[in-house]
């Protein structure tokens, strides 16, 4: 849960915690990984630096799975968080149980828009490059992105415009100009539901949409169903992308500098395998594998490069689909709840649930998620969308 | 049967900037202690973005140019993976897709004449920290200052074919590149490395043979000495059989002076290079490259030209005063000074030169005032100093490069005096205290004065015309 907390006297209306992916000089960063147990930063993530000049108050840090690419933080080192028998994320349980007025998140590969959308929260992904990634734990840095999640949309708001902006420290940052852009995003008038992107959703899901979708409706928001068939492939494309880009940048935990080290080894090779062995768990191994070979000669051009070509093609589909509507309803997870039992049946499900979050992944573009459900826009149009998870949020109370 | 030696090199060059390639800690560890030029980025801890140095671009543009490259407007950098402990995020940033420079073209030349080898790429990469073996503890111990010092790799075609080539075409690389100021070039300071990849075939075929690559060469001597082993290995193994030649990394052992085959634990394996999705493409608009352009110097031959043809120096000086670019731009601004460029050019050859001879300096290291050297030049061709008080100026300009000469030469007593009585009075004193001199003179022995004309210019100091004082002590003798 909260692994580390600090102690606090100021009310919870200005305390943030941080999942335990952005690094922290006062406390431990071990981004769920027996490797990083105990480990030190010299330095603080940018964002949280915003926040505190800003006056909030990083009240603690919440556990996350290995490296925060998992299904729903199951596979942290200090085991899953379980909540009336389903798998939860221990920033979620923090936000539920009114610890904090928001959290920040990494939204590496979906798990925190999962958890957003199974505990009924408010979780803004902004656009790639808004918000700096200074100080977080790299694991897939063309998509991973900082988000912010709370039980509003106005606490949302509030605390990504305290955090974004332009960062000369992370060369992917935008320029302010292009940063500013989320102040003049025009509200969203017409929204897509994307039918390929609603398969596999089961029946509560399905009726999260629906009724979604009838808030916007009420709210004078044009809902239409469209079609694309290029959009769902985004999954296939973004778990090469990622596992490539999660195996090489972990690569640096290696027992040499810092983090686990094996107690026996007899050479250097030793030291690296053994400590890798000993520290990893089952998931991030079979990602580093999988990503490892998707980068070998042999496969670059077969599979990394194609990758690469998938996700232009799918940033156009989407820029077509934008010609005619500005933001796209589908769902954020297949269920409502995942159980343990899910995960012992298929330790892989996160790279098949991720078919609903890997397209705003893959592109960068914005995504929020609110009553259930989620919602991706154009570039720049996060303030956009959280208006109208507010103007639904009213709809529902 | 005649054989033909194929080669084409690998050769990393230190760019020389301030800082590391993606952060801010200084590039310059020489003299330090390890680990002081570090920080959490070049230590490849989580959490840090690298942030291109603009100037590693510049000077990979420079280097681009200066070796007649097509630079790319967009360049790229990719990730590098291998475990090494010098390695300490186990990847090395570089340019695979679209390095900076790519199809140059450098003109060398040797006894056989001149030649064109052909450049296939220049990329911009980091280097990788260093391993301290203790032998004492049987430890190893990592030192990162090295780590993330901005390199460019200057890969060429296979387009030499000896020793005497390859020679040649690092000392013009080393040239080029001292010329633009974007690297020093020393083997010996491990500023400039070479890998050497050297095949055999049959004079007149156009099949390649079998390749090896040579590693671990400190010298341009290593090199050659490396270069003819090999080449005579390949030719046996053709010739008689001795063994069967294999596409492999070698390691060069000059004090052994063999080259042996590195374990293929060393050398194999897969880089698994991807493009680095933390460094966005560089994009070399037309400002950035005309601002690169315009700062390019001339080009050693073409100095030479003009120092020959606008300046009227000799084919000896303008070969010596184009050797090296400190060299030139300190005779450009001296000449500027002092208006007159061979005057100028005799004192960089006779007198600069030679002290920086003198106290083994290379010549890329001298650091005198140009403008300073001119106007030294007119103190002593007005003869308001002497030649000699003027080389004592020079030594103490190579000390200090803020002495201004005038004032020097007025502070030290160096300025010549225009007091007849004080050099009669001197000459004087002078004939006095030796008489021998004088009657030998007398008695035709003309050389005899010279002991006297000598002490009477160290009693002034050597404040004074020798034609003045030459005249005086003859016509205070002859009226004796
Ligand atoms: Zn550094």
């Amino acid at each position: 849960m909260k692994i580390y907390t600090s102690k606090v006297d100021t009310d919870s209306a200005r305390v943030v915690v941080a999942d335990d992916m952005f690094l922290t000089k006062d406390m431990p960063t071990a981004a769920g990984s027996k490797m990083l147990d105990g480990y030190m930063s010299l330095f603080d993530a940018e964002v949280l630096t915003r926040l505190s000049d800003k006056g909030y108050v990083l009240g603690g840090k919440a556990d996350v799975g290995e490296f925060a690419f998992d299904l729903i933080g199951e596979t942290s080192y200090n085991g899953a968080v379980i909540s009336d028998g389903k798998l939860t994320t221990a920033s979620a349980e923090i936000l539920k149980a009114g610890e904090a007025m928001a959290t920040l998140n990494m939204d590496v590969n979906g798990s925190t828009r999962r958890a957003a959308a199974q505990n009924g929260l408010v979780s803004i992904k902004p656009t790639y490059g808004t918000v700096s990634r200074y100080g977080t734990v790299p694991v897939a840095c063309s998509g991973e992105t900082v988000s912010v999640t709370s039980t509003t949309a106005d606490s949302c708001r509030e605390i990504l415009d305290a955090i974004a902006g332009h960062d000369d420290k992370d060369g992917t940052s935008l320029p302010t100009a292009s940063c500013e852009k989320v102040k003049s995003a025009p509200a969203i008038r017409r929204v897509a539901i994307l039918t390929s992107m609603t398969k596999g959703a089961d029946a509560d899901v399905l009726a999260k949409l629906d009724s979604v979708k009838a808030a916007l409706t009420a709210n004078g928001v044009e809902v239409c169903e469209i079609d694309n068939e290029v959009i769902p492939t985004a999954r296939v494309a973004w778990n090469i992308l990622m596992s490539a880009e999660l195996c090489n940048n972990v690569s640096r935990y290696d027992g040499v500098k810092y983090g686990y080290r094996a107690q026996s080894f007899s050479n250097i090779d030793e030291l690296y395998t053994n400590s890798r062995t000993e520290a990893f768990g089952e998931l991030l191994k079979s990602t580093i594998l999988f990503g490892s070979e998707t980068l070998s000669t042999d496969n670059y051009m077969k599979v990394y490069d194609k990758a690469l070509r998938i996700r232009r093609v799918i940033v156009e589909a989407f820029a077509k689909i934008f010609e005619s509507f500005d933001a796209i309803l589908m769902p954020a997870c297949s269920a409502l709840a995942y159980t343990e039992a899910d995960i012992k049946e298929n330790k892989y499900l996160v790279f098949e649930e991720n078919f609903y979050t890997a397209p705003a992944s893959i592109t960068g573009l914005p995504a929020v998620v609110f009553g259930g459900a989620q919602m991706v826009g154009r570039s720049f149009s996060e303030m956009a969308l959280l208006d109208l998870a507010k103007t639904c949020e009213k709809e529902g109370k | 049967m005649r054989y033909e030696t194929v080669i084409g090199l690998e050769v990393h060059v230190e760019l020389a900037t301030k800082s590391k390639i993606f952060c801010s800690c200084s590039a310059h560890s020489f003299g330090a202690e390890p680990n002081d030029h570090v920080c959490p980025a070049c230590c490849g801890m989580p959490g840090m973005l690298p942030v291109v140095n603009r100037r590693v671009v510049d000077y990979g543009m420079k280097a681009g140019l200066m070796l007649n490259c097509h630079i790319n407007r967009t360049t790229t950098f990719d990730k590098k993976s291998y475990y090494y402990p010098d390695l300490p995020a186990a990847y090395q940033t570089t340019q695979w897709f679209a390095p900076v420079a790519v199809n140059g073209l450098v003109e060398i030349e040797t006894s056989k004449g001149k030649k064109n080898v052909r450049i296939k790429q220049i990329h911009m990469e980091e280097d990788a920290g260093k391993l301290v073996h203790d032998i004492r503890e049987d430890t190893t111990h990592v030192d990162f200052n090295r780590t993330s010092v901005p390199l460019i790799e200057i890969v060429s075609q296979p387009d030499l074919s000896s020793a005497e080539e390859v020679e040649a075409y690092l000392e013009r690389l080393k040239m080029l590149l001292r010329y633009a100021k974007v690297a020093e070039c020393e083997m010996a300071h491990g500023t400039m490395r070479c890998d050497v990849n050297l095949s055999v075939r049959p004079e007149g075929s156009d099949k390649l043979g079998v390749r090896t690559e040579m590693k671990n060469m400190n010298s341009v001597e290593a090199i050659k000495r490396a270069i003819e082993y090999e080449t005579a290995r390949h030719i046996d193994a053709l010739e008689n059989g001795t063994e069967v030649l294999v596409q492999e990394t070698r390691r060069w052992d000059d004090i052994k002076g063999k080259s042996f085959a590195m374990r293929t634990k060393e050398t194999a394996g897969d880089y698994r290079y991807f493009p680095d999705p933390n460094v966005m493409p560089v994009v070399i608009d037309d400002e950035w490259f005309e601002s690169i352009s315009a700062t390019l110097p001339e080009f050693p031959e073409v100095k030479k030209a003009r120092y020959t043809e606008e300046l009227g120096l000799g084919e000896y000086d303008a070969d010596q005063l184009t050797k090296s670019i400190a060299l030139c731009e300190c005779f450009e601004t001296a000449y500027e000074a002092c208006g007159s460029a061979k005057d100028a050019a005799n004192w960089m050859i006779s007198e600069v030169m030679s002290i920086l001879n003198a106290r083994k300096m290379t010549y890329d290291m001298l650091d005198i005032n140009g403008r300073a050297l001119g106007e030294l030049i007119v103190l002593v061709s007005s003869g308001k100093v002497g030649r000699a008080n003027g080389k004592k100026i020079l030594a103490a300009m190579f000390d200090d490069n803020t002495i201004l000469p005038e004032k020097y030469a007025e502070a030290n007593g160096f300025i010549v005096s225009n007091d007849t009585g004080l050099i009669e009075k001197t000459v004087k004193a002078a004939i006095e205290a030796d008489p021998k001199a004088v009657s030998d003179y007398k008695s035709g022995k003309e050389k005899a004065i010279m002991s006297i004309f000598g002490k009477c210019m160290k009693e002034l100091r050597g404040n004074c015309d020798p034609q003045v004082l030459r005249k005086i002590l003859i016509d205070t003798i002859n009226n004796m």
